[in-house]
């Protein structure tokens, strides 16, 4: 039992938890606004691997961080747009264009990567994003330390879910957006055009996604290798649906699922006897425990995975 | 004669070879409600959308006050003042009244919405049209008449001048219709302009000052409704009218299949609640209501779909617990669903397919697990032929078919059975006159044939037309039986609203 | 711009949809192979004589389409039903280690005549139950079964992880997690001497038939088919839709955990977590490219096991990564939607 408050006081503890949540909350975000607004972008898992390919690549060659962070966030943009061609535009079907875009996404980060960085024995590395400390912040006992280990992303994720919250929630163009993801037919009626709608959300969107990704490269670790990004994607689609498509909760979601991850983590090490793959589970299986408490209750965007075609009802 | 507000100029639009607006025009004044009147598929939905921007014509031009409007964009034809109310309302349950009214009407790249002046707004269009209606409330808990006030003021919200009304009255009661009515006049009376379509004669007449009637996709008349006739107005609507079939006075049997008070709750609502009736072999029974007062729970609760959570079923005169699927094909029982296209048929499927899919397990069609398509489709080369289903055979997808051919499958399948029992919901809906009488035909020859029909339908005229008695389902409640023969549309009217209701209590 | 629905089908579409799709793909990649300095015929060139050139690469490919054909068919009877079973991963790890368990501890000293058919019905089982979990999550709590068979993918390695780190382990092995062996009396005969080909594939290409058949002759491809087309019309016609989608799954994870049986079974004895190179994920392109047709999935698995196959030779000789061949499949499947829209609608101005 002191094993556990040991481990629940301890400021690594903590200071993993935000470090973890971090990519969760960038991708949670992305996959939210896509999804407010009607399309569910299962090209996640493969836009965060190409964000964290191109974003290393990128300060691999010179740039700096930040730059490598808007260079990730383009190209998700990219993949963004062609989700969107696929599923706007043409209205195919969302499940199979978002595993279209994850594989390709997927394959395409790997074979450029292999292209511009030949096989070696250690991959190359870059120098990671430092933890800054906030004056005034630093100083509280406690939280201080746990802030003190964190890198600027951690701090962007965190604003960017209260700006989403206050822009989905407060004002015109959130309530386009979600008008969109209720009902596109009404959106059209009142002016607002769902297809134009759809094809920023999801952009805007995917760039979220690939800067999750991101941050594994250019803060988490320092270099990049294939299958890094492990199912976090699926884990924010997950998560998505926990937070009953709100921002907040989304960021409380990543959090409270980060806390569980950064405790399995530092229990593998403080209890004998169990294999240390069934700690590497729990991310997976609660993420699926939080699907089935949740599904029935949350008020899914009605016109979700439905295609939107002038004219047509 | 007061301004032209508006003004359609010769507007034509094709679907591929189906001409559904030819060179149309029409005008309609300052404070004026002309009602545009047709048959489905006359082509009023198609003219609306061309004015509120959801289609671009082929040919031809509107006019706003004179001006042109640019063709194919909503946001102009709002801006030009044109409101529209649908049919299907363009409405997001999951938002509030305030939410959904405000949508599109700020500029989108700002960072503050002005809720607080869009609510003090809302409130005084509600109090000056008389449209009561809580503008914090979650849209779908309001029940349909709100829904469609908010519509209404929605339109009015964008300051529309002239505002259209899509078959308004097709989801209210008698009494909410006519409040709604009321709202029109006093709308028309401070110098707004309306169109409303329809094709009930009885609120054209009521409440339009002129009338437009199409047909087949053109401008056949146009009247004023002073001047015009009920009789007049059918005429013109129809063309040729095709006589439907009028039912023959015959003895009725015993009682086939009865309910005693039963219950059906769904999802924890009470859809039906405590409905009895006693249908008798030879007979039809009509169960006529406005839309969404249980009548999906009952066709479903026949049609085996559903499960009672109290009361009794008696199929010839013995209780049974609950109906399956299979126990009531088994059991002779016919059923022609509300949605041909969702539960009737199944569009990417073959014909043969849609026609034997409910007795695939039969031995004659199945053996040892594997379909004898020969035999399948034998069976549905007869219904095609049996029942003049045209535009395909047995082997074309069901989706191509027409909804009259489509119903025409439903129908055979079920009455080349012979069936004892009909269970048919909204059996005529959305039909062509042609085939609402070959529809209403089949029916009364299974009614002379001694099958026992329950029939569920919305439309007044198709009831009186087919009926022996009736019964009106309100609020998941039947009322009790009244014989067809004894009752006028008058009292029918005060039936859907539940008047007998508070007789009772 | 607008689309409008096609009425009628040419059948020549039909067939030069899939044809089209490929050929777009091939062009695309070909312009990352071109970015990368290397002549790209030159470059498909060598794909075609790594995986067709000789008798050994011949039956190479082959025996890699093998694996990819079971998954194909996995997620072609799933989609069929609108069953969108994205987990054929895991299910293909856990029929590998159902095989390795069983062969290695209850059936070691068995007779193959004996164990053959047990194990791959071990597979086929494990497959699945890990299928079966994610649809009675959408049945029971309406959930998406895309993501949590998805997500089951990972949990279904990390479990294979830890017993071949565990119980499974093979002492043998150096230290390598690696699950003991199948016995020697387990493992499928070659289908050719010289060779890694095994009777896996003949199993695989019977087995295409015998979903085509059922898909196509019997109730039960009937009512699946009807299930997955409208849940609604299904039933109305008295398809019993739980039980319908039930068969739906175990057909499908059947499917999936019998490619990972006959994996284990007839190339490499034993498991480890790199057994399958993707052939789960690679089994819905496998299945999209063939219009979800089971006879259609033999020649989708046949060019993937291609690319995948050839794109070793081609890399070695013209320094091109070999995860070109995941592009081009990848962007197949993408090419493959395009192509079938408009198979499906034509552009009205």
């Amino acid at each position: 039992m002191s094993t556990f408050v040991d481990i629940v006081a301890s400021v690594g503890l903590w200071a993993a938890v935000l470090r973890i949540a971090t990519p969760l909350i960038f991708g949670t975000l992305g996959a939210l606004l896509c999804e407010r607004a009607g399309v569910l972008n299962l090209g996640i898992e493969g836009i965060m691997t190409f964000g964290a390919m191109v974003g290393w690549l990128a300060v691999y060659h010179g740039a700096d961080l930040w730059t490598g962070l808007l260079v990730a966030a383009l190209a998700g943009a990219v993949f963004g747009l062609l989700h969107a061609a696929l599923t706007v535009t043409l209205g195919l079907s969302q499940h199979v264009s978002g595993l279209g875009v994850t594989l390709f996404a997927s394959s395409f980060s790997y074979y450029l990567f292999r292209l511009i960085v030949p096989l070696a024995g250690s991959p190359p590395t870059i120098v990671p994003f430092a933890p800054v400390s906030v004056p005034g912040l630093a100083g509280l006992p406690f939280v201080g330390p746990v802030l003190s280990a964190q890198t600027p992303p951690t701090y962007l994720a965190v604003l960017l879910a209260l700006l989403l919250a206050y822009v989905v929630f407060r004002t015109p163009l959130g309530l386009a957006i979600r008008m969109t993801g209720e009902n596109p037919h009404a959106a059209e009626a009142q002016g607002v055009n769902p297809m134009a709608v759809r094809y920023g959300a999801v952009i805007a969107g995917s760039a979220l996604m690939a800067v999750g990704g991101a941050f594994l490269t250019l803060s988490a670790f320092n270099s990049f290798f294939p299958t890094m990004v492990q199912g976090r994607g699926w884990i924010c689609i997950a998560l998505v649906v926990f937070a009953s498509w709100r921002p907040g909760r989304a960021l409380f979601g990543a959090l409270l699922f980060a806390f569980f991850d950064a405790f399995q983590l530092r229990l593998q090490t403080a209890v004998d006897g169990v294999p240390y793959q069934v700690f590497l589970m729990t991310p997976y299986i609660l993420s699926i425990l939080a699907l089935c408490v949740m599904a029935r209750r949350a008020r899914v965007p009605q016109a979700l995975m439905q295609p939107y075609r002038r004219g047509e009802r | 004669m007061t301004e032209t507000v508006l003004e359609i100029d010769r507007v034509s639009k094709s679907f591929g070879d189906n001409k559904a607006n030819d060179a149309i025009s029409m005008t309609l004044g300052r404070g004026e409600i002309v009602a545009l009147l047709g048959e489905n598929g006359a082509g009023k939905t198609t003219l609306m959308s061309i004015l509120f921007g959801h289609y671009v014509p082929d040919e031809g031009r509107i006019r706003i006050a004179g001006a042109d409007l640019p063709p194919g964009k909503p946001r102009a034809a709002i801006h030009a003042g044109i409101g529209m109310v649908h049919q299907h309302f363009s409405l997001a349950p999951n938002l509030t009244v305030l939410e959904n009214v405000m949508t599109g009407t700020e500029t989108l790249w700002s960072w503050r919405s002005e809720a607080g002046r869009a609510r003090a707004k809302l409130k005084s269009l509600a109090e000056r049209f008389g449209l009561a209606v809580d503008p914090d409330a979650r849209l779908g808990d309001l029940s349909v008449g709100e829904q469609q006030r908010v519509e209404i003021l929605k339109a009015l919200y964008n300051d529309a001048r002239i505002l259209i009304l899509d078959e308004p009255t097709a989801v209210l009661t008698n009494l909410e219709a006519e409040t709604l009515f009321a709202t029109l006049k006093q709308m028309a009376r401070q110098g707004l302009s309306l169109i409303f379509i329809s094709h009930k004669l009885d609120e054209v007449m009521a409440a339009a000052d002129r009338v437009v009637v199409l047909r087949g996709g053109k401008v056949v008349a146009e009247r004023r409704a002073a001047a015009t006739s009920k009789a007049e107005l059918a005429e013109l609507m129809v063309g040729h009218r095709v006589a439907r079939p009028v039912r023959e006075a015959h003895a009725r049997g015993e009682a086939v299949l009865e309910a005693a008070a039963v219950s059906v709750r769904i999802d924890g609502v009470d859809r039906l609640k405590e409905v009895s009736f006693r249908l008798h072999a030879g007979e039809v029974l009509g169960i006529i209501g406005v839309s969404g007062n249980g009548q999906a729970a009952l066709a479903g609760l026949l049609s085996g779909t559903l499960a009672r959570s109290a009361g009794d079923i008696l199929l010839y005169g013995a209780a049974i617990g609950d109906l399956s699927v299979a126990g009531t094909v088994a059991a002779g029982i016919g059923r022609i669903p509300e949605d041909r296209t969702r539960e009737g048929a199944i569009g990417e499927m073959a014909v043969w397919e849609n026609a034997v899919l409910e007795r695939i397990d039969e031995p004659r069609f199945s053996r040892h697990g594997l379909v004898d398509r020969k035999a399948a489709v034998a069976f549905a080369d007869a219904i095609v032929r049996d029942f003049d289903v045209r535009g395909g055979g047995p082997l074309t997808r069901t989706r191509l078919l027409s909804g009259g051919n489509m119903q025409k499958l439903i129908l055979g399948r079920n009455l080349a059975e012979r069936p004892r029992i009909l269970i048919a919901a909204q059996p005529a809906r959305g039909l062509d006159e042609g085939a609402v009488a070959a529809v209403h035909a089949r029916i009364l020859d299974a009614r002379k044939a001694g099958t026992a029909v329950l029939l569920i339908s919305e439309d007044l005229d198709e009831v009186i037309g087919l009926a022996d008695r009736i019964q009106a389902i309100v609020g998941g409640r039947l009322s009790p039986p009244v014989s067809a023969d004894e009752v006028d549309a008058r009292a029918l009217g005060l039936m859907m609203a539940g008047a007998w209701q508070k007789e009772a209590a | 711009m607008r689309f409008e629905r096609r009425e009628h089908r040419p059948l020549a579409l039909i067939v030069l949809t899939p044809l089209l799709a490929v050929a777009a793909a091939l062009a695309l990649s070909g312009l990352l192979i071109a970015a990368a300095g290397a002549p790209v015929l030159e470059a498909y060139w060598r794909i075609l004589v790594g995986a067709f050139g000789s008798r050994l690469s011949a039956t190479e490919t082959l025996t890699r389409a093998t694996p990819l054909m079971l998954t194909g068919l996995a997620a072609a009877v799933a989609f069929r039903a609108r069953v969108w079973n994205i987990g054929g991963e895991g299910q293909f790890y856990l029929g590998a280690i159902a095989v390795a368990a069983v062969g290695s501890q209850l059936l070691a000293g068995a007779p193959g005549y004996l164990s053959m058919p047990l194990l791959l019905l071990a597979g086929a089982v494990a497959g699945m139950i890990l299928l079966i979990i994610p649809l009675w999550l959408r049945l029971r709590f309406s959930v998406d079964e895309v993501v949590t068979s998805l997500l089951l993918n990972f949990v279904a390695v990390l479990v294979v992880s830890m017993l071949i780190d565990g119980p499974l382990k093979d002492p043998l092995a150096f230290g390598w997690p690696q699950s003991q062996s199948v016995p020697d009396a387990a493992m499928l005969p070659k289908l050719m001497a010289r060779s890694r080909l095994h009777w896996g594939f003949g199993i695989a290409l019977v087995l295409a038939f015998v979903v085509h058949f059922v898909q196509s002759r019997t109730v039960f491809g009937l009512k699946s088919r009807a299930a997955g087309l409208s849940p609604e019309g299904a039933v109305f016609a008295g398809v019993p839709l739980a039980r319908t989608l039930l068969f739906v799954a175990c057909l499908s994870g059947g499917l999936a955990g019998l490619a990972g049986a006959v994996e284990v079974m007839g190339v490499k004895g034993y498991v480890t977590t790199d057994l399958s190179p993707g052939f789960g994920y690679s089994g819905i392109v496998v299945a999209m490219l063939a219009g979800l047709h089971p006879l259609g999935v033999v020649l989708a698995a046949l060019f993937t096991a291609t690319m995948f196959v050839g794109a070793d030779g081609m890399s070695r000789a013209l320094k091109i990564p070999t995860y070109i061949a995941d592009v081009t499949v990848a962007l197949s499947l993408i090419t493959m939607l395009v192509a079938v829209f408009f198979a499906q609608y034509r552009i009205r101005r």
